[in-house]
């Protein structure tokens, strides 16, 4: 509730400046000090708890920053020799196209289990959600080690019909170098999880909208890029930006198997020289680096599929917010968590 | 409009039209004409089965039995002797495109601008020039009483406007038959009459339409023919002053009576 400041200057009121002429009807019932209330100050509520809770965070804040410049045993100096080293931007450069390439075809999968899941044939649905069912169920990390092991367990492959006649046969020792273990391990565990992202967001898109467009005489594919998918996005970006940040750092999971990734390479430099944290902060600084940009990207594509969600903007585009209002959004002070963001999902 | 065309052909022929949902006969049987040019109206309590024979008649609903038949063609499906193939999507598609459908909910397309809305089928499905789209589009805007908003989303218009711009959006199409489904029972009262008003010049304009609506005043002014359904049949059909004015079934009278 606000509470009305009495004491206030008249002059400050914002209430009508002139009274109006009575309006016709029954007349209104006047009470002992309308005139006051009418005149007052409208004074917003306190919230000292907050401030005071901000203050003791931004204290503690400051401390850890303090630390974490002054201690010595971070060896920042280390910290900036291997920054750019060769080796480190080897593994970093492996774990941006490892994840890229990853998420690309993950998510094509994906958009094709959401669509078997999402399809009226029994067969394709059943096996969508067997699909999804086992590969959500498997750890990545044990899934990277079957793939790596795979020529274990089948030492021959061969293409033919099932318990008929083989036509080409191969062995399996080198079918899975590291590097494809990964690859395929790490796209499947995307597929499993991306193709429910999308068919929730499928999902979420009123069906009247495919009816309308069927009305219109579109063809289904049409209307699946132009009319669902991209309404389906809003709901479909969010998630998949915390997929795509989550696998970035996941890959580094490669190192089980001798795939020099970011990660990777660090501990190969301090397995040698034992300056464990410095390089460990290095790879940390990099991946921070890296999801802060996939955080603005996500950001920006957000904003693009928002399009047409606002009634108040001009020219129906969202008003136009900076890096600024990201920061702010985020910021969990004043209990304004997200507010931002959230009006464009 | 005009009465003296009976020996004509029907644009629309609805023949024994039978269609059921888990073992309920929504459609039980519907016979139904209606001439080029024609307003037909349909009335009838909910779930009598309106939208179900209206979106049978675009084949969004697929029929379980009899046909129905537009300009000569059957709706969906291709004779073959004595069977009724089923047709291949693409074939559909092109049979809906003459057939413009207008829904309660508007539907428009809300990450669109109303011109985007208006003329993305046109370009895609018929092939029309963008920039021949784009004038039409605004011509039909004009005709709705929108000029000047191409470049609004759904959003940031009342509903009144919406559905004007989705009744815009169906006559791009430069369909032969309109098709609406209640187009003005989600509206505030002071929005509907904006509404009826286009349909009404449409109709007037000499368009062909079948509209499900519970406007009686709609149905008496601009109607050619009223149909009133009941559980799937239809129960009374004839010129609005007949069927409106002196039902001679008792359902239908007691639904005029509570409608009116
Ligand atoms: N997809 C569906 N699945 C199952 N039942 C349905 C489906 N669509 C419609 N029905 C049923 O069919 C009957 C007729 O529905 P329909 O929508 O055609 O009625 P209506 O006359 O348009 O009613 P209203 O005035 O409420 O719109 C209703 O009993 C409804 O419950
Ligand atoms: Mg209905």
């Amino acid at each position: 509730m606000t509470q009305h400041d009495l004491s206030g200057p008249a002059t400050a009121a914002p209430g009508p400046p002139d009274p109006a002429p009575p309006p016709p009807g029954p007349a209104l019932h006047t009470a002992a000090g309308d005139k006051e209330l009418l005149s007052a100050r409208l004074v917003p509520l306190r919230h000292p708890g907050q401030w005071a809770s901000a203050a003791a965070l931004s204290v503690l804040f400051a401390m850890l920053v303090n630390t974490i410049v002054t201690n010595r045993r971070f060896q920042w100096d280390v910290v900036g020799d291997y920054f750019v080293r060769g080796s480190i931007m080897h593994g970093l450069e492996l774990t941006l196209w490892l994840t890229a390439a990853v998420m690309a075809s993950g998510y094509l999968l994906g958009i094709g289990v959401a669509a078997m899941r999402l399809s009226h044939n029994p067969v394709l649905r059943g096996l969508a959600f067997g699909f999804v069912w086992l590969l959500r169920s498997v750890p990545p990390l044990v899934q990277l080690l079957f793939w790596y092991e795979l020529a274990s367990l089948y030492p021959r492959l061969s293409v033919g019909v099932p318990f008929g006649p083989e036509f080409a046969h191969f062995k399996t020792a080198h079918l899975f170098s590291g590097i494809l273990a990964a690859y395929v391990g790490l796209t499947l565990d995307v597929a499993a999880f991306s193709s429910e992202i999308v068919r929730g967001g499928l999902l979420a898109v009123d069906p009247g909208q495919r009816e309308a467009a069927r009305a219109l005489g579109m063809g289904d594919g049409r209307i699946f890029r132009r009319i669902v998918l991209p309404q389906a996005m809003p709901a479909i970006v969010p998630a998949s930006g915390n997929l795509l940040i989550g696998m970035l750092k996941a890959t580094s999971i490669v190192s089980v198997i001798a795939v020099q990734d970011l990660l990777y390479s660090t501990q190969l430099i301090y397995t040698q020289n034992f300056l464990i944290m410095p390089l460990l902060m290095v790879a940390t600084i990099w991946y921070i680096i890296l999801t802060t940009l996939l955080s603005v990207g996500q950001f920006y594509v957000e904003r693009y599929y928002a399009r047409g969600s606002g009634r108040d903007s001009r020219a129906g585009r969202p008003p136009a917010r900076g890096l600024w209002q990201i920061a702010r959004g985020n910021l969990p002070l004043f209990g304004r968590t997200r507010t931002d963001l959230a009006g464009l999902s | 409009m005009s009465a003296g065309k009976s020996g004509q052909r029907p644009l629309v022929r609805v023949r024994g039209l039978r269609k059921s949902y888990g073992g309920t006969l929504v459609l039980d049987g519907i016979d139904l004409d209606v001439r080029e040019g024609e307003v037909t109206v349909l009335l009838g309590p909910s779930g009598s089965g309106k939208s179900t024979l209206l979106r049978c008649v675009n084949h969004l609903e697929k029929p379980d039995g009899g046909f129905v038949e537009i300009d000569g063609e059957i709706v969906g499906y291709r004779q073959d002797g004595a069977r009724l193939r089923e047709l291949r999507p693409r074939l559909v598609t092109r049979q809906r495109a003459h057939v413009g459908m207008v829904f309660q909910q508007f539907n428009l397309f809300p990450h669109m601008t109303v011109l985007e809305n208006i003329t993305d089928a046109p370009v895609a499905v018929r092939g029309l020039p963008r920039k021949q789209a784009v004038a039409h589009a605004r011509e039909l805007l004009a005709r709705v009483g929108l000029d000047g908003r191409e470049d609004s989303y759904p959003r940031q218009m009342s509903g009144g406007q919406q559905q004007r711009v989705a009744i815009a959006r169906a006559l791009a199409m430069e369909p032969r038959l309109l098709l609406f489904d209640e187009p003005t029972s989600a509206l505030d009262p002071e929005l509907v009459g904006e509404v009826l008003n286009v349909m009404q010049d449409l109709a007037t304009s000499g368009m062909t339409m079948i509209v499900v609506t519970h406007e009686i005043g709609f149905a008496r002014k601009v109607a050619d023919t009223v149909v009133f359904l009941d559980g799937g049949r239809i129960v009374e059909t004839g010129p609005p002053a007949d069927v409106l004015t002196a039902p001679r079934h008792e359902r239908a009278r007691a639904f005029l009576t509570a409608v009116l």
